[in-house]
């Protein structure tokens, strides 16, 4: 049997998406909570000595270290329910969409301003999923706008992806939250409330608009 | 019918570059168009409407944006020619976290290198030695980051050197004295036509870059 270990933090989004992966592909793991704040594992440090960062999946002994790397290398090593479009072309998008969740996480930019370029051009009309008519990593990647922005807004006291401004995106959101894996795997809303009240001011900062 | 292949791009550009050497590697002819990015193209905002960036490959009249990803694409659509990413998973997950670790820190220490003075500046260039340090440790005593052949980190990285000179100048530092199996490497690719071809001479980057630094008022 293979060894599978994820090392994470419950209501990080970078976890989670690793663990939606291995969930809808069915493949057993083991999942270690890390403490990040206090005493980072002797294993966290000895299999992400770069960036000492979570998420690490531990595969038989060998580990891959950053959520977008991991997700790729899941599906290139467990190809049934395939994430990832067969075409070159589609798959091209796919990762373009990543990499600009990836960009614009580390940017901090108007919140606003990204949200109306993925309404505009990231959800086609007829798209279920970013992917298409299947959920894929892409959607994934994109999966805490589903379930942390209200939180968000509840928190920071402002509204910023109401319905009438951000149609589809409200439609992929609940698209993405009826998948079963997805439903049976997000995070507890009180645990996770508690962790982004933590962070307040971060989120006023980027909730900012020019 | 024919592949019509376009890349626009930028001649200066490390990610730019990275679509040229890929490109090069599989032998597919293509058109280079080179933007002046004060005066964009009305073909690079439509094919690229979301960053408005190069490098952008359009291919039979369809976009693939961003570097990597445009290195990757190459890849899978001309599969019978030179490799770039290899075919076992876990070596493929390597190479991807380094080629992100390039994006990640010497991308940046390099053009805080060049683009900033005083503490700023000593701290860039701090960050783009120590980045060197760690991917000569990763490279080890392997001809290339692929192991015996060139591939995706190899495409990833070299470009950069292009503007190890302009940095150097700018940094007043040395490569050579503090990374030399960096540089004993990137000699060793610029042996290849594909490398060699795609990337500008140095002395020319230089001086892009003197003109940049007057541009932004640092002399």
């Amino acid at each position: 049997m293979e060894k599978l270990k994820l090392l994470g933090t419950y209501t990080s989004p970078f976890n989670r998406r690793v663990m939606w992966a291995l969930k809808l592909k069915g493949v057993p793991f083991e999942y270690i909570e890390e403490d990040l704040f206090t005493n980072k594992s002797e294993l966290l440090l000895k299999s992400n000595p770069v960036y000492k960062k979570i998420p690490v999946l531990i595969h038989n002994g060998k580990p891959i270290s950053e959520s977008t790397v991991i997700l790729e290398y899941i599906e290139e090593t467990w190809p049934e329910n395939p994430l990832l479009p067969v075409d070159p072309h589609e798959r091209a998008i796919a990762r373009f969409w990543i990499k600009f969740m990836e960009d614009k996480d580390k940017a901090k930019k108007d919140c606003l301003e990204v949200l109306r370029t993925i309404e505009e051009h990231g959800l086609k009309e007829d798209k279920k999923f970013f992917g298409g008519t299947n959920i894929g990593l892409t959607d994934l990647v994109f999966g805490l706008l589903a379930y942390q922005w209200e939180l968000m807004e509840e928190i920071v006291g402002v509204k910023l992806m109401e319905v009438h401004s951000f149609p589809r995106l409200h439609t992929w959101a609940e698209n993405f939250k009826s998948v079963s894996v997805i439903k049976e795997n997000l995070p507890d809303r009180d645990r996770l409330f508690a962790r982004l009240k933590g962070r307040k001011e971060v989120l006023v900062g980027s909730s900012k608009s020019h | 019918m024919a592949d019509e292949v376009v890349l626009l791009d930028f001649w200066p550009s490390f990610f730019g570059m990275r679509a040229r050497i890929a490109l090069a590697e599989k032998g597919i002819y293509y058109q280079y168009r080179d933007e002046d990015l004060q005066d964009k193209s009305p073909l690079l905002l439509q094919m690229n409407p979301v960053n408005k960036k190069i490098p952008v490959l359009v291919h039979n009249g369809k976009p693939i944006c961003e570097s990597l990803i445009i290195v990757q694409y190459i890849d899978e659509t001309w599969k019978g020619k030179s490799p770039l990413l290899p075919s076992n998973p876990l070596q493929q997950a390597q190479a991807r976290f380094w080629a992100d670790y390039v994006d990640k820190k010497i991308f940046p220490s390099l053009r805080d290198t060049w683009s900033t003075t005083g503490e700023q500046q000593e701290a860039a260039r701090k960050e783009f030695i120590e980045a060197l340090k760690v991917l000569e440790g990763e490279l080890g005593e392997k001809p290339y980051f692929g192991g015996d052949s060139f591939g995706f980190l190899d495409v990833s990285l070299v470009p950069f050197y292009s503007w190890f000179y302009a940095v150097e100048k700018c940094g007043n530092f040395s490569t050579e004295a503090e990374s030399p199996k960096i540089i004993a490497w990137a000699k060793r690719c610029m042996e290849r036509e594909s490398v060699a071809k795609s990337l500008p001479d140095s002395e020319k980057v230089y001086n892009y870059v003197l003109e940049n630094k007057k541009k932004m008022g640092l002399e």
